[in-house]
């Protein structure tokens, strides 16, 4: 079989790697830097730390296994890594929580599967499950806002010691997120009409205006960017309209059976890390299947474990559980979920030609 | 004959070590390697029964039939582990109450049975007693470095609790890298093995390889490339 240059016309693919991963960078940075207003200077320490460990070790990798550094490097993955790493940590976590996990994102979830796009599971998500795995006391030590310039935040000085120093600040007023809330008080045979008020509402929790990660509070500025970068095209809608709406069917449906036992979809949809993890980490195109149908389950998969964390598992809340747990099925659904071959059946075999256009073989010494 | 035994040392200690290169008996690896000592004691112990199997398998390989011999190793094995595992819960007690339950659990060590079937079934006594201290040593060794790795990461210690195995003379031992260390929890658990090893190998195949390289670039002139530094 001879091979030749294909004539005109060609698709142009303009998205390159680093022009998306600066897209999806501009979608997060409204969440970024609200998180660092709310949380002040220990939560820029901290995304500079972890972000600075990413890009050291991603260019270490490099260099041992021979690649060129500085293309790979300054394509953006292991900034963006860095950056949706920094966003799921507690905002005033030690300096070594960052970069222990910038270690654990690109060296073990990346770099050893043979660097961007060879990776099994999203390696932001991988550092945070083993930090809350191996850390459970810094990994949940969350504050009520205390934003930038304000009388009772820490200064530049105070905000350093306390993401160097290992100095805890006595001011800081730390409290349970509202669905770490929701578990310890239902734990002890309490209800939620008499859990909820006074400690959530709907508004504020959109808003952010609330404890948590660094970058999960404010559900709207998650909001924006995820259908900011639906909308550039960057992701198809599959995989976040699959998550977001198998947690709300979930909950709606069993908060309508026992609303006292079971938070309302608001509730779901509106903390914790949902809505970033249904945009900026869910959709990894790395670890997420490649089909419709495929992305379908793969949501749908991930919005279930959420919920099914959340509401029985053992920790809190379950975003990075759950797309860890679907970055492993992936391979799976991939094998079983698979597009039907141009003129074969689904199960592989010529369809038949009808009769109009059938027309004499073409003889294989024909084409030089 | 000298040469053959180097030869069969080389091979258990580095070239086919169980664990490196053969990466067999990798669950009680993952199980007990949290601490040096503990990869120490299970390592003296596989060691112990490795020596005894081989040597008692080489010793009557005449009388075994070939259709047979898969049942006989694996008695004559469930024998020795079980006089093993009574004999450290009679002498190492505390040593056993950490270990107790992987004691046992040797008799279905791959390495073992691996031994018996792949050399001691097939080689003189002497050379199979090598053979069976050789490979005992060098998982022994695999053990403790893993066990070493994961306990100085995990919990910032080396041979803690070295003086409940090897006796209150050998308390020294037992150090303290980092006074209040919070704890690696995930290197305590079996995906830190797993990590630790694979890091492991990867290491040991990337000095393998320079050594190879560095041996190429001497041997030019020379006729001969040398495999391995231990028969230098």
């Amino acid at each position: 079989m001879s091979m030749f240059p294909t004539s005109a016309p060609h698709a142009h693919a303009p998205d390159s790697v680093p022009r998306i991963m600066g897209l999806v960078l501009l979608a997060v940075a409204p969440a970024t830097l609200y998180g660092i207003i709310l949380f002040g200077w220990p939560a820029l320490n901290l995304l500079l730390v972890t972000v600075l460990a990413c890009l050291l070790c991603e260019a270490a990798c490099l260099r041992l296994a021979g690649h060129a550094v500085r293309p790979f490097l300054l394509d953006g993955s292991a900034l963006l890594t860095g950056v949706l790493l920094a966003l799921s940590l507690p905002p005033w976590a030690p300096w070594w929580i960052g970069a222990v996990g910038g270690f654990f994102a690109i060296v073990i979830g990346k770099q050893v599967f043979g660097g961007i796009g060879q990776n099994i599971f999203n390696p932001a998500m991988l550092a945070r499950v083993a930090l809350l795995v191996s850390f459970p006391v810094e990994m949940t030590l969350w504050l009520e806002p205390h934003p930038l310039f304000s009388s009772h935040a820490p200064g530049v000085l105070e905000g350093l010691a306390i993401t160097f120093g290992g100095i805890p600040n006595i001011d800081a007023v730390s409290g349970a997120t509202i669905l770490g809330r929701i578990r310890t008080e239902l734990g002890m045979a309490r209800e939620l009409g008499q859990i909820l008020p006074g400690h959530y509402q709907a508004g504020t929790a959109a808003l952010g205006w609330t404890g948590g990660s660094l970058g999960e509070t404010s559900d709207l500025l998650a909001l924006f960017g995820g259908l900011w970068l639906l909308w550039r095209r960057v992701f198809t809608w599959h995989v976040p309209v699959a998550m977001l709406a198998t947690v709300l069917v979930l909950a709606g449906g069993l908060h309508l059976l026992n609303p006292e036992r079971f938070a309302s979809p608001a509730v779901h949809l509106l903390s914790g890390g949902l809505m970033l993890g249904a945009f900026f980490i869910a959709t990894d195109p790395v670890t997420s299947p490649t089909t419709k149908l495929g992305q379908l389950i793969f949501g749908a998969g991930c919005g279930a474990f959420v919920y099914i964390i959340r509401t029985w598992g053992g920790y809190p809340e379950g975003v990075a559980f759950a797309v860890v747990l679907m970055n492993a099925a992936t391979p799976l659904i991939d094998h079983y979920v698979r597009p039907r071959i141009y003129g074969r059946t689904w199960r592989g075999r010529s369809r038949p030609v009808p009769e109009h256009a059938k027309r004499p073989p073409v003889g294989s010494g024909e084409a030089e | 004959m000298n040469e053959d035994y180097r030869g069969i040392l080389a091979d258990g200690l580095w070239r086919n070590n169980v664990a490196f290169v053969q990466i067999l008996a990798l669950c009680p690896l993952m199980a007990v390697t949290t601490t040096a000592t503990n990869g120490l004691g299970m390592g003296l112990a596989t060691t112990g029964v490795l020596l005894a199997s081989n040597v008692v398998i080489a010793s009557c390989r005449d009388l075994i039939s070939q259709e047979v011999r898969i049942p006989v190793f694996v008695l004559l094995i469930a024998a020795l582990v079980s006089l093993a595992d009574m004999a450290i819960n009679a002498w190492l007690h505390e040593l056993y109450k950490v270990l107790g339950l992987f004691i046992p659990l040797i008799v279905v060590n791959c390495s073992v049975l691996g031994r018996a079937e792949v050399f001691a079934s097939k080689q003189p006594v002497l050379a199979s007693a090598v053979d069976g201290l050789a490979m005992g040593l060098g998982y022994t060794a695999a053990l403790m470095l893993l066990g070493g790795c994961r306990e100085i990461l995990g919990s910032a210690t080396l041979f803690a609790h070295a003086s409940l195995l090897l006796g209150d003379g050998f308390a020294f031992l037992e150090t303290t890298l980092i006074p209040e260390y919070k704890g690696f929890l995930l290197m305590l658990l079996p995906p830190g093995g797993f990590l630790v090893l694979g890091f492991l190998l990867a290491g040991k195949r990337a000095a393998e390889r320079r050594w190879e390289q560095r041996a190429a670039g001497r041997g030019k002139a020379a006729t001969e490339v040398q495999q391995s530094p231990f028969t230098v």
